[in-house]
């Protein structure tokens, strides 16, 4: 395990460091009832660890295919994204079978009164027909397993945006933020299944993952005067403490007396399916803050202090999956053996510790057949 | 071994051995207050908001009579012969009829298994039209979460309920779902949970949250809801629990302290 450096493709560390963060922050919100997820930032504003990780991806892939668009062609690097968006498809089946052998395991030994309306939903493996076809077309999702869907749809649709980012960016993010407002106006969202929509909605989401990949095509250095003005800073300083001061009144109940009611009429619901305008500002004034304090150049990007992080951040796809299964995992354990606080606590760290070793441990069969510095987008 | 990565895996040490002590230390707190609660108690925050119940003071104030109507799914029963009598429905009117002297309080259970918030708010001026309640508790969210209902249709069918209500003169508490560590990978409750405590606080009536409440008994040792019993034992308790704990706050949100029945009296 070695730290690795800035590369010769420019490759941003930043990006897999917070990409690394955000991936376990989702694994410790993930597992349900979890104590430890009180240190997330969902907790702490409106935006979550969601949308970092979204907008990271969008800047990967665009700078990864990008330069592949620009290189190699159109043909090539779509069939490159296509390819990608297949495995990921893999990735989410394999964890979705994983998923349904917790819960068959979990329900089969499990007949307590008290909880029998909320067993029927285990119906569904009586009917192993619809679940999986179901499940095949992505239409049935277990629950925190809503990322990789969105991810696969976003991917599959990538190769015209990128294309278009490359030609005319203005035009490429007008046409992104017009399908937010009309995805917005007419309720535009993918069917799910038994009913309902999808909980990520592709067509409001791809706002985030365009935008990060118009950031990654020169975006970011447009937007330079504007990030280093103090205004903006200023502005997105304010909003993030009203952010807080809301997020948190709604865990302290003192607080809550302090919001009048005409601002809550405005605020309320904050809606994470369609990504509320309030979540998007959210995440732009974070990210704002973020570059404006944390610079490329930054030293600690090389310390030893910060590489699990980054580490698990330049092997996304697995690390995310290998979240997504901890997370069942420790679900089944503090079903199974305790929920207490402290098995609570022991599932958190020991996943954060697992992600860690898969990623160093990916780098090293990576070391071994001799490639370089990973370059895939996710 | 350099001196650097000596130094930072010490600092990885010393900062895992923190969190494993403050969680630790956050544990034996929790379990020293648990050990001097009764069952049922909850904290103040958990329960009361500011929210009034003008319809249920007009009652017991007037005729001393107050009548309220239980609307929900599955969970607001229990199977069995015993079922009935030990369910919260029937633990609440207990509870009430205990603790204000002197008034006669009906409480009806309106149950109706595997319904949507939507379909429970359309029949909603038919399933009350022939009790006529000052209060209505509709519980809701399990069988929309469970069926993953569009979270804009299950805001508007709460609101669409609760005016209903509104217009029948009666007031309403809204009932969550309930804490099942066991489904939880399996339902997703908690943006569903969210709706709901958005439209209590857009409406202005309070809201019984049952999943923070159990929630807060499993942290606090007074029931394991991970146990895998199969008798009713569990059930009956947690269920006149929720009964008590509703009676507290329809006494506190409907200013019913004066008509209590004093200790001793």
């Amino acid at each position: 395990m070695h730290a690795p450096a800035v590369t010769a493709t420019g490759r941003d560390l930043r990006l897999d460091l917070f990409r690394g963060i955000a991936l376990w922050l989702i694994f410790l919100d993930h597992i349900p009832s979890n104590a430890v997820s009180w240190v997330t930032i969902r907790n702490y504003g409106f935006s979550d660890a969601t949308e970092i990780f979204i907008f990271i991806s969008g800047y990967t892939a665009a700078f990864v295919y990008g330069r592949s668009m620009a290189e190699r062609g159109f043909i090539v690097s779509s069939a490159s994204i296509l390819r990608r968006a297949w495995q990921i498809y893999v990735a989410h089946i394999f964890l979705f079978v994983i998923y349904v052998g917790e819960i068959s395991y979990v329900a089969s030994s499990f007949e307590n009164p008290l909880y029998a309306e909320e067993m029927s939903i285990l119906d569904f493996l009586k009917q192993p027909d619809q679940t999986m076809i179901q499940a095949l077309l992505l239409k049935f999702r277990p629950v925190n397993m809503d990322v990789l869907p969105l991810y696969i749809v976003l991917l599959l649709l990538f190769s015209p945006a990128l294309w278009l980012l490359q030609r005319g960016h203005a035009i490429a993010l007008s046409a992104s933020v017009a399908l937010y407002v009309l995805a917005w106006k007419f309720g535009w969202n993918l069917p799910a299944y038994p009913e309902g929509d999808w909980y990520f909605n592709p067509f409001a989401w791809q706002l985030l993952f365009v935008f990060g990949a118009w950031c990654a095509l020169g975006g970011a250095a447009r937007l330079g005067s504007f990030l280093n003005s103090r205004i903006t800073l200023g502005i997105a300083l304010v909003y993030i403490a009203f952010s807080a001061f809301i997020a948190l009144s709604w865990y302290l109940p003192g607080l809550s007396g302090f919001v009048p009611s005409w601002l809550e009429e405005v605020i309320y619901p904050i809606d994470k399916t369609n990504l509320d305008v309030l979540r998007l500002a959210h995440f732009l004034a974070l990210a704002a803050v973020t570059v404006r304090f944390i610079p490329r150049s930054w030293q600690m990007l090389q310390s030893r202090l910060l590489e699990p992080a980054i580490l698990c951040g330049q092997h996304s796809l697995e690390i995310f999956c290998m979240g997504v299964f901890l997370a069942f995992a420790g679900h089944f354990a503090l079903v199974e053996i305790s929920g207490a606080l402290w098995m609570q606590v022991v599932i958190s760290v020991a996943g954060i510790l697992l992600m860690i070793a898969t990623a160093a441990l990916l780098s090293w069969y990576k070391g071994m057949e001799g490639r370089k510095a990973p370059m895939r987008p996710s | 071994m350099p001196m650097k990565t000596r130094f930072v895996t010490k600092l990885w040490g010393v900062a895992f051995a923190a969190a494993v002590a403050f969680f630790a230390a956050i544990g034996v707190f929790s379990a020293a207050v648990a050990a001097e609660r009764p069952p049922c108690a909850v904290p103040d925050n958990l329960l009361f908001s500011g929210s009034r119940l003008n319809y249920v003071s007009a009652a017991i104030a007037g005729q001393r009579k107050l009548t309220i109507a239980v609307v929900g799914t599955g969970s607001s029963a229990l199977a069995g012969p015993d079922g009935p009598p030990s369910a919260y429905p029937a633990r609440l009117e207990a509870a009430l009829t205990q603790r204000l002297s002197g008034a006669s309080v009906k409480v009806v259970p309106l149950v109706r298994s595997r319904q949507t918030g939507d379909v429970l708010a359309k029949g909603m001026a038919k399933l009350l039209s022939d009790e006529k309640p000052d209060l209505v508790i509709w519980q809701a969210g399990t069988i929309d979460a469970m069926r993953r209902v569009d979270l804009d249709s299950f805001k508007n069918a709460l609101e669409e309920g609760i005016d209903t209500i509104h217009k029948r003169k009666a007031d309403v508490i809204l009932m969550n779902m309930q804490y099942s560590p066991r489904t939880e990978s399996v339902i997703p409750e908690a943006p569903y949970a969210e709706v709901m405590r958005v439209v209590a606080l857009l409406r202005n009536v309070p809201l019984y949250d049952r999943l923070a409440i159990m929630r807060h008994w499993s942290e606090v040792g007074a029931f394991d809801f991970y146990a895998a019993g199969r008798d009713n034992v569990l059930a009956q308790r947690v269920h006149n629990c929720i009964g008590r704990t509703i009676a507290a706050l329809i006494i506190d949100a409907g200013r019913l302290q004066l008509f209590e029945l004093k200790a001793g009296q």
